[in-house]
């Protein structure tokens, strides 16, 4: 219990206990705060680690493929597979509603996400990413060649903003008060990740590549996955504190992580590997929508919306000589039935995956990060000294990773009511005691730890915030730890292996939308070869 | 010598230096609180002879009033003097602050202005006198009467030369207050150190340290307290001031001119008005043969919309503003309706209230003529109703035979953000085609015609216009060299490129 607090204490560090100091208007501020506590629904989840399954019931039911898992992977994977014009298969999801960690929600002010909320300009060797772009509209021709992006999709200006030194600076990285060592190591910093995103192996592939499967692995780069991020950057021998800040903030945002566990080949990854293409000189822009990327999920869960079932989950999963036998537990009626199919892809983290087929998918050491995201309405739009808001707006003097304004696509006025979606990695804890934090601290206590790291930054929102609902993620994504990295071609390669095939972020270590994409597309497509239809691939 | 402590302890050595100090402070502050007042009345008022002249008047009247009164305090003049000196640092320190914050409020300012510059002022009067009462078994009359009014006359000149050197530029006004507040409680206290503690004190100790406690706050919050109350921003009488979820509007007015504020941007005064809607509406209504459906997007105040009826041709009129404040407020003000003639209740026309960014991506209607009069883009979110892509969707519901035109800022002072506009309709795949007019409160003003087909000449302008006629008309679209059309980047939504320079431009221009 002491440890717990302790806990509790170095967490609300950041926010509370400065904020309470700073604030004088969390006097008034006390009242109870409008919201709800969500989040992925772990008593589900949890049921197959801690076994009391009904036994089997009913008629065994035959079916050619089976998807389990309707995030990013599973979705990618169906889509694929109506993309071939095939359409025998069901993907079961466990959760009431598919899209995974690209869920959003909606309140009368606007759509918000609940996690992933954007999708950087894909490079030009994600084919089958931009396929499905084109298909929902989001590129919408070509120019030299190059994609159109539709402008309403790309983030609108002003893309980012800094809280740093008592004012709002343009852009994430510090511009005012740099000593002379502070922008020496920044320089160096970002010539040595230009010549990383320039580089080829001796493969003649890209050093870094988004998806990653089309990374060079020339031995040269994969040793970088031997030591952590914050080793690298000791042995480079850069301590400039807002470089080091920055790379934090970098990794906590991608890899929920601290660069300490971050392997530095992930690390370079973020810096390095994205070489967006699209006319216009739009090739460092993002996609984004007021509701995050549940866009690209309900498109893509739009074109299979007869095959999906939720509230069902894969309990078991067995490989034989005829297929795979699969154990489907339905979270409504609490029977469970089976199934035979000749393929089934598991687009399901490799953690659970382990446990619903333990002879297919060995355990693993791997962690994953826990977070905490809360939208918070507000009734007017905040301000600050120095640059204007922006859509992502993020503060040095806080442990968050600061908020997203949900309007900023869809609106032109710059005052009313709107939406901020906060973002916090519990990355300072283990991710064992911070999922710990999630299942114990009540809704009040969250909101109370947004509200305060709000205010912090923004005195001028006391009175205007009138909801606030948190969402708890306790397994949000893998933490790409030294090590993962190297392995990944091999995961890859054995994941689309039939008949039990595996699709997930997770396979390449980088819990990232283009990498589930890529994993969903590759599992369907073996799948599809292993059941004899003709497919070309986009990959 | 019948009576208590006040002269007891006027006898010391140590306290009749204390209290010649205080006659100095006490000047100092005095003259403070009256120019605060001075100040803040014309700041607020206007007519700044007036409002000093009778701040001051008042003031050293209300003075007299205290003289007059200290012959009522019969014993125990060093309390009295104490508990005068915490009134003052009360009511004088939060002076501007107060009085900044209920200008928007009080129904009738003066009677609040006034009543605190007597109030300040009767306290103020007490002090001299009791002072010299206090000091008078220490110094002979001469020499007392000469030292006191030396002091008080020497602080007087010290406050006249801080108050505008230094004080107003570095402190403001609100701040300035609050520290000369802060020096009043200090006499106070100082005196009640130096004074026995006795019992009965203590109570004053209190109330001098609780009033500190208020100055040093309000002295904290002074931005805050600033921010509330911008009406020192205006040069003219507020008349109206409101905070809807969108925007702060504000009115005033001097003499027959009426003037809306958004945001602190003028929008119009209604000595030009004319010549600024004119211009808007005409070049557009005289080049379309039949203008059916006109749009208006913005213009919340309804005079486009005055000058749009005013052609029989039009048969509808559809205004699309952001804020149901500010088109509920140009509805029903009389003062207002009578400068929009009534236009918002006209039956040709359909108001809307809806975010135009969003709207104009979900209409489906057409029409002869679109009018653009939306506020400067003075920030991102307004600019995006600026962008190329915003205009493709605008385009879209203009007709084929159609003509539009876009309220496009000062091409004199802002030339790049202005040739930007045409710029991005272009873009937008539009044929434009810039023009401008003199409206003297915004200076020379730019407008932009874009249509699908080439621009022609005017058609069919009206007569009994007051600022154009055919020949006006015409020398609208002559730019001379230093607002000519130069080479800009296209405005879009991810490059915000009007905002940046429309941002550089002016603050240039205002230094």
């Amino acid at each position: 219990m002491k440890a717990e607090l302790s806990r509790r204490d170095l967490l609300a560090a950041a926010g509370v206990g400065a904020g309470a100091l700073a604030v004088g208007a969390c006097a008034t501020d006390a009242r109870p705060i409008p919201g709800t506590l969500g989040g992925s629904d772990f008593r589900r989840g949890h049921r197959v680690r801690t076994g009391q399954l009904p036994e089997p019931q009913g008629k065994l039911e035959e079916l050619p493929l089976l998807i389990a898992g309707g995030g990013v992977a599973g979705l990618a994977a169906a889509w694929r597979l109506v993309e071939a014009g095939f359409r025998q298969f069901r993907l079961i999801e466990l959760e009431d509603e598919t899209g995974g960690n690209a869920r959003g929600g909606r309140n009368q002010v606007s759509a918000y996400p609940l996690g992933a909320h954007y999708l950087p300009v894909p490079n030009r060797e994600a084919g089958a990413l931009r396929h499905m772009l084109r298909q929902f509209g989001m590129i919408t021709g070509e120019q030299d060649g190059a994609p159109v992006y539709d402008p309403y999709q790309l983030c609108a200006d002003l893309e980012e903003r800094l809280f740093w030194r008592g004012e709002w600076q343009e852009g994430l990285y510090p511009v005012a008060g740099l000593s002379a060592v502070d922008r020496a190591d920044r320089d160096a910093f970002r010539r040595t990740m230009s010549d990383y995103s320039r580089a080829t192996g001796k493969d003649g592939r890209p050093a870094f590549a988004v998806p990653s499967a089309y990374s060079s692995r020339d031995p040269e780069f994969l040793a970088l996955d031997r030591l952590s991020f914050s080793q690298w950057l000791e042995q480079r021998g850069w301590r400039s504190p807002p470089l080091r800040a920055y790379v934090r903030y970098c990794c906590r945002d991608d890899y929920g992580t601290e660069p300490e566990g971050v392997s530095a080949w992930a690390g370079i990854h973020y810096f390095a590997a994205r070489r967006g293409w699209a006319a216009n000189g739009d090739g460092d822009r993002e996609l984004t929508w007021p509701e995050g990327n549940q866009r690209l999920v309900r498109l893509m869960a739009q074109q299979v919306a007869g095959q999906v079932a939720t509230a069902k989950s894969l309990v078991r999963a067995t490989a034989d000589n005829d297929g795979v036998i699969a154990d489907v537990l339905d979270h409504r009626s609490e029977t469970t039935h089976r199934v035979r199919t000749k393929a089934a892809i598991l687009a399901m983290p490799r953690f659970v995956a382990a446990r619903v087929a333990p002879a297919r998918v060995p355990a693993d050491a791997s962690g994953y990060a826990p977070w905490i995201v809360a939208n918070v309405t507000v009734a007017r739009p905040p301000a600050g000294k120095g640059t204007p808001l922006a859509w992502d707006n993020v503060s040095t003097a806080s442990n968050s990773l600061g908020y997203v304004v949900a309007t900023h696509q869809s609106d032109s006025a710059s005052g009313g009511p709107t939406v901020l979606t906060w973002y916090l990695p519990l990355s300072m804890e283990t991710p064992a005691a911070a999922r710990h934090l999630l299942l114990q601290r009540p809704l009040e206590s969250w909101q109370a730890l947004v509200r305060d790291d709000l205010l912090q930054l923004h005195p001028e929102l006391a009175g205007a915030i009138t909801r606030i609902d948190v969402w708890r993620w306790g397994h949000a994504m893998i933490r790409p730890a030294p090590g993962l990295m190297a392995q990944a071609a091999d995961r890859l390669e054995d994941a689309v292996r039939p008949p039990l095939l595996l699709a997930h972020s997770d396979l390449s270590g980088l819990s990232l939308f283009e990498e589930a994409h890529y994993a969903g597309v590759a599992a369907a497509e073996a799948a599809l070869r292993h059941l004899g239809h003709p497919v070309e691939s986009l990959l | 010598m019948a009576d208590a402590t006040g002269e007891k302890a006027a006898a010391t050595p140590q306290l009749a230096l204390i209290l010649l100090f205080s006659v100095f402070v006490v000047a100092t502050c005095g003259l403070v609180y009256e120019l605060l007042a001075g100040t803040l009345a014309s700041y607020l008022l206007g007519d700044s002879v007036t409002q000093f002249s009778t701040v001051i008047g008042t003031y050293l009247f209300a003075m007299g009033i205290g003289s007059w009164l200290s012959r009522y305090i019969r014993e125990q003049e060093l309390l009295a003097f104490v508990r005068v000196e915490l009134l003052l640092a009360l009511i004088g320190g939060w002076l501007p602050a107060a009085l900044f914050i209920l200008f928007p409020l009080a129904s009738d300012f003066r009677v609040a202005l006034y009543g605190l510059v007597l109030l300040i002022g009767v306290f103020v009067g007490l002090e001299i006198p009791l002072l010299i009462r206090i000091l008078r078994h220490r110094f002979a009359l001469r020499e007392l009467v000469s030292t006191v009014l030396t002091y008080d006359y020497v602080g007087a000149l010290i406050a006249s030369l801080l108050f505008p050197l230094v004080l107003v530029p570095k402190l403001g006004l609100i701040r300035t207050g609050f520290l000369f507040g802060l020096l009043n409680v200090a006499v106070a206290i100082a005196l009640l150190l130096a004074l026995r503690p006795e019992r009965r004190l203590r109570a004053e100790l209190l109330a001098a340290l609780l009033i500190a406690a208020t100055l040093l706050a309000g002295m904290a919050w002074a931005e805050r307290i600033q921010r509330w109350s911008e009406v020192a921003f205006y040069s003219e009488p507020v008349i109206y001031a409101r905070s809807t979820p969108y925007q702060r509007i504000v009115l005033t007015r001097r003499g027959g001119d009426l003037r809306l504020y958004l945001n602190g941007n003028l929008q119009f005064s209604s000595r030009d008005e004319y010549r600024y809607h004119e211009a808007l509406v005409w070049p557009v209504l005289a080049r379309v043969a039949r203008p059916d459906r006109v749009l208006i997007l913005g213009g919340g105040d309804g005079l486009a919309a005055r000058e749009v009826l005013r052609d029989a041709a039009v048969r509808s009129v559809t205004l699309v503003d952001l804020d149901p404040e500010m088109t509920s407020l140009f509805r029903e003000t009389p003062q207002l309706k009578s400068l929009n003639k009534g236009s918002l209740h006209s039956p040709r026309l359909k108001l809307i209230n809806a975010d135009a960014f969003r709207w104009v991506r979900q209409e489906r209607g057409s029409y002869d003529a679109i009018l653009i009069d939306f506020p400067d883009p003075t920030e991102f979110a307004l600019g995006k109703l600026y962008t190329e892509s915003f205009y493709r969707e605008v385009a879209r519901l203009l007709k084929p035979t159609g003509v539009m035109t876009v309220q496009s800022t000062s091409p004199l002072v802002a030339p790049r953000s202005y040739w930007t506009v045409a710029t991005t309709l272009e873009a937008a795949g539009l044929k434009a085609r810039g023009y401008h007019a003199y409206v003297p409160s915004f200076g020379e003003w730019g407008f932009t015609l874009a249509a699908h087909v080439q621009i022609g000449a005017a058609v069919r302008l009206p007569g009994r216009l007051r600022f154009l006629t055919p020949a006006s008309e015409r020398a609208l679209f002559d730019f001379p060299p230093d607002m000519a059309r130069r080479a800009t980047p296209v405005n879009r939504l991810d490059n915000q490129a009007l905002v940046r320079s429309f941002a550089e431009e002016w603050s240039h221009y205002e230094g």
